[in-house]
């Protein structure tokens, strides 16, 4: 048998075993609805309200500050959305960045394009860090919100959100601007990094289910008490009206579960990932020449391994990969829709030729030695086998 | 046989949209020419040996294919085509399949090459994602290239054919047909036309130039 190895955690991870257990009751006898008055939704209400309760618990928040959403997406469109619509009278300026995941960068560019909102784009350094520093300057007296990213997906670098939380609490007393809040897309960390909304000073943050060994189609707003919203989307009391809808019962159930887990383990787990994540990008780099890192080589997340392969297209390499079993991805996009190269690594102000050419390698919990070891094996002559069909050579100072 | 290919439900094939809805799977023959290239040049080229030499594209634009020819004198036939091609799964594909049907049976004159169309080497790969067709079928191009190379080295200029369309991008290669042709399938704005046809990616000097069209194409159809 082939052998086969997932390493595109970054896109989506598999549900736990104890996860899909917890979820089976709602796909039968508990299919009530958490809004009818009868037992049957009032059992399955409760269960919801443990859920969140349980989720507010371990991101030190109350439980009325927890908004179940679809996902990541959702959640993201909602915060900024949401935010900058209701508070437009409060000023119309908004700061991100350049490599934020798209359902941010879309939704800002929305505003922009489309309700008068003015936009600052924040670009990464070549190692793909924003600073305090860059923050605070782009903050003007206008400005509502700042949305940044705790983890970039695809290049994994860890952003100093408790300290441009931190700062821009000063900021936001120092100013006198209520209005000013911060948001953050958190969606690549639960298994790894610091989820205390206390220590993170964020207004508002994303969650996906999909994301932390949970389920697909469920994800979380963390909204700040006192933050008003306008609703995307209207028809019920659900979530506060703010998120009208049937709740997705199971899929909460899940992720409270899947939440948990990650948070309990994520010290342990970022212990085991990081040195096979370093076997990883050294054996890359040692056997395959004109290679590059992409992003911050120790502020990354200990799941992630970015490289560059020069010479060759992403598309290709990822097909050739997926021959022998080993499935990843590229920001080169020739498997998605839009056929731009990866604007994260365009971002880092990097050629195209380096975007074409990125792999990501998201490890995860099933992630073995012997995994990446078979990786190491059947890389180096696939990549000798596309170079030696391509005609382009990159000049190194292109790319180091 | 046809040179266009249906999608399937979800995101089990190897080509997705951006909504996940829908996805194509590569033809075996796609596979196979892609695992298997044939007819590529596998050293780097020593150029003395070849009649002609043709380019388009550029690694900005995600796409660069360069082919080489020997060619009959006299009978004007291609012997041999060799090439190299950085690119997707189909760019490799489609490069691969268009060296064999230009060779195969004794090799096509270079009067059939130049006819070669990107649907004739669709077909015979047995189609190819809609959304593949403008970005990574190029090697039509590029022999077009080095058959007016090749009548520039023997001087004669009278079968050097400019294409009766214009390059709007000297980088990509494409040509004002290809922007009427995107503007038709329903790409009404830069963004749209440059996701069909990567125009002005590496060369955004030249965009401008694109909106222009784009306006006049969509007046011309679209009133």
């Amino acid at each position: 048998m082939k052998r086969e190895v997932y390493l595109d955690h970054a896109a989506t991870t598999p549900v736990h075993p104890l996860v899909r257990e917890v979820m089976l009751p709602y796909l039968d006898e508990k299919f009530g609805n958490p809004s009818s008055f009868h037992s049957l939704g009032k059992i399955v209400k409760d269960d919801v309200d443990t859920a969140r309760s349980h989720i507010a618990q371990i991101l030190h928040v109350r439980p009325d500050e927890i908004l179940f959403t679809s996902g990541g997406t959702e959640s993201d469109n909602l915060a900024i959305l949401g935010y900058a619509r209701k508070n437009q009278e409060q000023g119309k300026h908004l700061i991100t960045t350049t490599f934020e995941h798209h359902a941010v960068l879309e939704a800002m560019i929305h505003l922009e394009k489309k309700e008068g909102f003015e936009v600052t784009y924040l670009s990464p350094d070549r190692e793909g860090l924003i600073s305090v520093e860059q923050v605070r300057e782009a903050l003007r007296d206008d400005t509502i919100l700042v949305s940044i990213m705790y983890a970039n997906n695809e290049i994994g670098t860890i952003l100093p959100i408790a300290d441009i939380g931190k700062m821009i609490t000063a900021w936001r007393e120092e100013h006198k601007r209520p209005a000013l809040r911060f948001h953050t897309d958190a969606c690549q960390t639960p298994e790894y990094l610091e989820l205390d909304i206390e220590k993170l000073h964020v207004d508002m943050l994303t969650l996906n289910g999909s994301k932390m060994y949970g389920p697909k189609g469920v994800g979380l707003l963390y909204l700040k008490r006192g933050i008003k919203l306008q609703p995307l989307q209207f028809g019920g009391a659900q979530e506060r009206a703010i998120r009208p809808g049937t709740e997705h019962v199971a899929g909460i159930v899940g992720m409270a579960k899947a939440l948990e887990l990650a948070q309990a383990n994520r010290e342990a787990e970022s212990a085991r990932l990081i040195p096979l994540r370093e076997k990883l990008i050294e054996g890359i780099r040692s056997s395959i020449k004109k290679t590059r890192l992409n992003g911050h080589t120790t502020k990354r997340l200990p799941n992630n391994v970015n490289i560059s392969i020069m010479d060759i297209e992403g598309e290709a390499m990822i097909l050739y990969l997926d021959a022998v079993g080993v499935y990843t991805s590229t920001g080169s996009a020739c498997t998605s829709a839009s056929l731009d190269p990866s604007h994260v690594i365009l971002a880092l102000g990097l050629p195209y030729e380096v975007a074409h050419g990125s792999i990501r390698f998201s490890l995860g919990a099933e992630t073995t030695q012997e995994d990446v070891e078979y990786v190491l094996e059947v890389l180096p002559p696939l990549v000798e086998k596309l170079r030696a069909l391509s005609p382009v050579s990159v000049d190194e100072k292109y790319f180091v | 046989m046809t040179h266009k290919q249906e999608p399937v439900k979800g995101t089990q094939g190897d080509v997705t949209t951006a909504d996940n809805a829908k996805s194509w799977f590569y033809t075996d023959v796609v596979k196979d020419h892609f695992f298997n290239p044939r007819n590529f040049m596998l050293n780097d080229a020593d150029e003395a040996e070849f009649d002609a030499i043709g380019k388009v594209g550029s690694p900005a634009c995600g796409d660069e294919l360069r082919v080489w020819l020997k060619v009959e004198s006299g009978t004007e036939r291609i012997l041999d085509f060799r090439w190299k091609t950085f690119g997707c799964g189909s760019a490799i594909a489609s490069t691969s399949i268009a060296s064999v049907i230009v060779t195969e049976n004794g090799g096509m004159t270079l009067e059939e090459a130049r006819a070669l169309k990107p649907q004739d080497i669709m077909e015979r790969l047995g189609g190819l994602p809609q959304r593949k067709f403008h970005c990574s079928v190029l090697c039509d191009k590029a022999l077009r290239d080095a058959i007016n190379d090749y009548y520039r080295r023997i001087e004669q200029f009278d079968k050097i054919i400019v294409e009766a369309s214009r390059i709007i991008d000297p980088v990509s290669k494409v040509t004002d047909k290809d922007i009427e042709e995107a503007v038709l399938e329903g790409a009404h704005t830069i963004e749209l036309v440059q996701q069909k046809t990567k125009v002005g990616i590496g060369n955004p000097g030249c965009l401008p130039a694109v909106e222009e069209l784009i306006r006049f194409y969509k007046e011309k159809y679209f009133g």
